[in-house]
């Protein structure tokens, strides 16, 4: 097996709301996109780790994301885990803006 | 010090940790009536494809790791509240404080061949539940939990009756704008409904109404709500009423004894919610290590139906105020002069919970908000919320 990163193109930087998330699903996978209230942009696992939820519809506040069912809540630049019922952190995956694209690396 | 908990579902199992998160070091101990490690109960109306889920609250490593003497599928014959000890069948366990977290039981129907029906409440009764939906099934109750299994089932492709005494679904924690669309949604899905109906009777071939009309079903699932299990609290000599009555620290009238969680009535009021359990498992940890910390109720649920999501944070009251998304979502406000107490959503999926937990946020918060913004979808709540905090 290959362990190469593959840069995928996942939206458009205008498509995220400030301090906001979008799901994008890719190759049979869900992750979560954040434009964070400084407009760096990060990518995360898309379900929470308690329950399969996607994060994507919970909010943001700051650099924090809550799981919209059971308030679990995750540091989403390092995906630590950092509140009630979510224990396990969140995979991560690198990000770059070129040109106000989002790519991301899978 | 002896720290001794009964019961061990969301609330109870959450205390114990609880109490390690504060560090306490002395002992604590977690006694169940279920076997197998405690569960979500959540999930039980949610059953993937292998069947009923049984999702654990913790396992059996995360238990020891926190050096919790967790005791399942245990009887609890009294708690002697004089010599403060818990007596189980064949031994005694001192306690300094204790936490009594029983939860409830279904409330049980008594018509003639009640015994037809079967509960939905533990994983044991889920698992009857879904084995034997198999056929046309009657729900009686059309509350929460007996609309939930009508969308489950429903959508399961069986034909599905729901047999409601009230004159309309989910009279009592949904607004009535919501509770009018599901069941809108449900009829539209083909489940048939039959409100202002007493049963007169339950047999194998299905349900009678008190009207003569004989409902065929192969299964048959009683959802008419849950009492307060207050048994052993009755037997201690601890005031009960609609729960195990407790104050604002979740002491019971006895000073060394706590309840909480859905057994548990405080100014007369419980909640019988997922969110609950966890809070109030929290606040009675702390007041149990000698804190003194109030417990202040903001209820919160959810509840999925088919492709819907409702969220209801607070208690809400009549002439809500209306927000509109382009998308169907619509979240209702709900205000006591200019301050915001409840809100209630339905939608898509998990499409109302951002603007629910921010409604939480601006409830908590108590300050003033402007009607005309809460009407306005193009208004975002979170920018009420800086607006108010940077004023």
């Amino acid at each position: 097996m290959r362990d190469t990163v593959n840069w995928v193109t996942a939206c458009h930087l205008d498509d995220i709301e400030q301090e906001g998330a979008i799901r994008f699903d890719h190759a049979g996978r869900t992750y979560a996109i954040y434009r964070a209230p400084d407009d760096s942009v990060y990518c995360t696992a898309g379900l929470c780790t308690h329950e399969a939820i996607h994060l994507a519809d919970g909010l943001v506040m700051d650099y924090e994301v809550e799981c919209p069912k059971h308030s679990g809540a995750f540091d989403y630049r390092t995906g630590e885990a950092l509140r009630l019922p979510a224990c396990a952190n969140l995979k991560t995956y690198a990000v770059e803006v070129v040109q106000g694209e989002v790519r991301v690396a899978l | 010090m002896n720290m001794i908990i009964i019961g061990a579902g969301e609330c109870g199992t959450r205390a114990a940790f609880a109490l390690r998160e504060a560090g306490f070091s002395g002992a604590v101990t977690l006694i169940g009536a279920e076997h197998g490690l405690p569960y979500e109960r959540p999930p039980l109306s949610k059953p993937d494809g292998d069947g009923v889920q049984r999702k654990t609250i913790c396992d059996q490593a995360a238990l020891e790791g926190a050096g919790i003497a967790y005791m399942p599928g245990t009887t609890i014959a009294a708690i002697d509240p004089a010599l403060r000890i818990v007596r189980l069948a064949d031994r005694e366990l001192p306690y300094d404080k204790l936490l009594i977290a029983t939860g409830a039981q279904p409330r049980r129907l008594t018509c003639p061949g009640a015994e037809h029906a079967l509960d939905f409440r533990s994983h044991a009764d889920a698992a009857r539940v879904f084995a034997g939906a198999t056929g046309p099934v009657a729900i009686i109750g059309a509350g929460l939990i007996g609309m939930e299994l009508a969308a489950v089932l429903r959508a399961r492709g069986l034909p599905v009756t729901v047999i409601e005494l009230g004159p309309a679904p989910l009279g009592r924690a949904v607004p009535p704008r919501f509770a009018a669309r599901l069941h809108q949604r449900h009829e539209t899905e083909g489940v048939r409904f039959h409100f202002g109906q007493a049963i007169a009777g339950i047999d194998a071939a299905g349900v009678t109404l008190a009207d003569g009309t004989h409902i065929p079903a192969t299964l048959t699932v009683s959802a008419i709500g849950v009492v307060p299990d207050l048994g052993l609290a009755s037997l201690a000599g601890l005031a009960v009423g609609n729960g195990i009555l407790i104050n604002a620290r979740l002491q019971t009238s006895d000073p060394h004894i706590f309840a909480a969680g859905d057994c548990a009535a405080i100014a007369g009021q419980r909640y019988e919610t997922w969110r609950n359990a966890r809070d109030q498992a929290q606040i009675a940890a702390l007041n149990m290590l000698g804190q003194a910390q109030d417990f202040a109720a903001l209820p919160w649920f959810w509840s999925d139906q088919y492709d819907l999501g409702l969220q209801v944070v607070g208690t809400p009251q009549d002439a809500p105020i209306l927000r509109s998304h382009p998308d169907g979502t619509e979240i209702e406000f709900h205000l006591q002069g200019d301050r915001l107490i409840a809100a209630a959503g339905l939608g898509r999926g998990n499409a109302v919970a951002r603007d629910i937990k921010l409604a939480e946020m601006l409830i908590a918060g108590g300050q003033s908000v402007d009607a005309a913004s809460l009407a306005d979808p193009s208004v975002g709540l979170k920018s009420l919320l800086k607006a108010r905090k940077a004023a």
